[in-house]
């Protein structure tokens, strides 16, 4: 009896669940399989072969992983200062820092985009400003070359960087710090002994979520870049829109995504030790 | 080393953690605070550490004034009440921390965590983490990283606390023991009174930010100074009365001859004190009553008793194999007391 009503629940409960699957399916799983299964068509590996023999695309793919780890080490930078503060700071100030830091979240990332080139510009905000305090005379060149794509890829995605270190450093115990200044522990080495390495799987896990979302960064690379600044996501788009070379595009996908999962796999087996970040 | 406590104020916006306390050990005591939850005696461990400053008051190590010292620079062993022990760090680098601190060479490190874990029995349990050893065992590794430096002062937050019964008997007596062949300045926090008995020198008694009584064990159970820690040091019968001459007159037990200053008096009467039916007769005071409940403790019994004419009292009476079985609920008893037995506790 009890066990036939706990059927009919599950079989609710699955269908409930059933329109996501669906469309997840359908719209998702469906087309990504068949796009990789594009790039193997008539059982041939020739699009792998032209993706690694044409110098361009290793460049490009070259390129987009440098990117992809400047951005990630300037984010981690940036953020690890924010999360130590946020994780000790009082209401007000928890509550002014998560606000600024979710503040972006609510504008698309294409309007913030257009803002940074309206900023960065050869007569934008940026320039006028380090002019007026007389710091630079000629304009510098921020937009549509690297630092433009880096300015704005490490703004779209430093709150992706700070989130998990905040998490991680808020499971650490405040009486290990104070234990550790009780033993005698100057600030700073309590700080790179105990707090550093317990906060690590926080850092792991940014960090490889600002990689893998660099390495397929669209919108910001191909506005701030100004078509000077290729990234391997761009070219993929430039294969499916202007040689309709759809075969290649899934080939590039099918590199790109073996490269992120690689990533994924590499965290999880060193970056990921649970027990750093049990109490 | 010695460690004076003097006129401590500490303040968190319009509470009053601590009201002025004044303390004072000698080398080598093991002074235990005693005192509930809320009563402050956490803040006064904090501000002896360092981890506090105090509004008011100071704070001597020895010869040296340590008010304004930082942690770091205290030279203090604390064990937490969560031990703190660091997670990722092994054992033995959990002991080694203090020393590395303090940039000891390696080979000194090295004999002095192997003598400290020896010390506690863990020298077996070097290499492992934390997380892979019991509640026992973490404790007796923070034990043994707040000594193995040498600490001028050893601290201990209610180390106990999360440990079963028979465990937590087991290592105050190796705690102690510990303690004595070290010649370790210890001062114990804890809110259990048994654990205060067991372990202490002398026991400080802590209410709402002060300290209500300091002296030993034997002395605080026997003569306690407040209302307050006569009822929370032990089982009581606080026997309300009015003193007139040389006597204490108590409802239902009549005049007790102890001497008092006149007016309204508070009696401590132990329920170990109390004896009932053939021991009463004979005694000093003497009254009837009806059994209201009886409780089987193994070695003893404790039986509520409510007073003819009086208040309702709590006797413990030992048991033995011979001994008749104790008076069941309802039933009528006589019981009493000698003068002697009895305390007069001071107006507060």
């Amino acid at each position: 009896m009890s066990s036939r009503v706990a059927d009919a629940r599950e079989r609710l409960l699955l269908l409930l669940a059933l329109p996501a699957l669906v469309l997840l399916l359908g719209l998702f799983a469906f087309p990504v399989l068949r796009l990789l299964a594009m790039s193997v068509e008539g059982g041939s590996l020739e699009y792998f072969e032209k993706a690694a023999l044409d110098g361009l695309y290793v460049s490009v793919l070259a390129d987009s992983l440098r990117i992809a780890s400047v951005v990630t080490g300037i984010c981690l930078v940036l953020a690890y200062p924010v999360a130590l503060w946020l994780s000790r700071a009082g209401r007000l100030g928890l509550a002014l820092g998560l606000f600024a830091l979710l503040l972006p979240f609510w504008t698309s990332v294409l309007v913030r985009t257009y803002a940074w080139m309206v900023l960065l510009g050869r007569n934008g905000v940026m320039n006028r400003m380090l002019r007026d305090w007389g710091l630079i005379d000629a304009p510098v060149m921020l937009l549509y070359n690297t630092s433009g794509v880096l300015i704005g890829m490490v703004h779209v995605l430093l709150p992706y960087m700070v989130f998990p270190i905040y998490a991680a450093l808020l499971r650490v115990d405040p009486d290990l710090g104070r234990a550790a200044e009780g033993l005698g522990a100057p600030a700073w080495r309590a700080f790179t002994r105990i707090t550093l390495p317990l906060s690590l799987p926080g850092v792991s896990a940014g960090c490889a979520l600002v990689f893998v979302l660099s390495l397929g960064f669209f919108i910001t690379p191909a506005l701030l870049g100004g078509g000077r600044v290729i990234m391997i996501s761009m070219l993929i788009e430039q294969q499916v829109r202007e040689f309709l070379d759809w075969p290649f595009a899934a080939a590039l996908s099918a590199v790109l995504l073996a490269v992120t999962l690689g990533i994924y796999a590499l965290v999880g087996r060193f970056g990921g030790k649970s027990h750093l970040a049990t109490p | 080393m010695r460690l004076s406590v003097q006129g401590i104020v500490k303040r968190f916006g319009a509470t009053t953690a601590l009201g002025g306390v004044d303390l004072d050990l000698a080398e080598g005591e093991f002074l235990t605070i005693l005192g509930p939850s809320g009563s402050g005696k956490t803040t006064l461990l904090k501000v002896v550490a360092g981890f506090e400053a105090p509004d008011a008051g100071r704070v001597r190590l020895g010869e040296e004034d340590v008010t304004e010292v930082s942690p770091r620079q205290r030279d203090v062993g604390m064990v937490f009440q969560n031990y703190a022990l660091f997670p990722h760090l092994t054992v033995a680098q959990n002991v080694a921390f203090p020393l590395e601190m303090r940039r000891r060479p390696k080979p000194e490190i090295a004999k002095r965590v192997t003598e400290a874990l020896a010390l506690v029995e863990l020298g077996a349990l070097s290499g492992r983490l934390p997380r892979q050893l019991s509640g026992g065992q973490q404790q007796r590794v923070a034990l043994a990283r707040a000594v193995v430096f040498g600490p001028r002062l050893l601290l201990l937050d209610e180390p106990f606390g999360a440990l079963d019964r028979k465990l937590r008997e087991g290592l105050q007596l190796e705690v102690r023991r510990l303690q004595r062949r070290l010649g370790l300045t210890t001062l114990f926090i804890t809110h259990d009174q048994e654990e205060a008995l067991v372990m202490s020198d002398r026991i400080a008694v802590m209410n709402h930010g002060r300290l209500d009584q300091v002296g030993a064990p034997a002395e605080v159970y026997a003569r306690p100074a407040t209302r307050f820690v006569a009822d929370f040091l032990g089982e009581s019968n606080l026997l309300e009365g009015e003193a007139r001459g040389d006597a204490v007159a108590v409802p239902g037990f009549g005049p007790v001859p102890v001497a008092c200053p006149p007016g309204p008096a508070t009696l401590l009467l132990r329920p170990e004190a109390l004896r009932l039916d053939a021991k009463a007769a004979g005694l000093d005071c003497r009254a009837t009553g009806r059994v209201v409940e009886t409780i089987f403790l193994g070695l003893s019994a404790k039986l509520r008793i409510r007073v003819e004419g009086g208040p309702e009292v709590l006797a413990r009476v030992p048991l033995r194999p011979s001994t008749p079985p104790p008076a069941g609920e309802g039933a009528t008893v006589a019981l009493g007391f000698a003068a002697e037995d009895v305390h007069v506790v001071p107006r507060g």
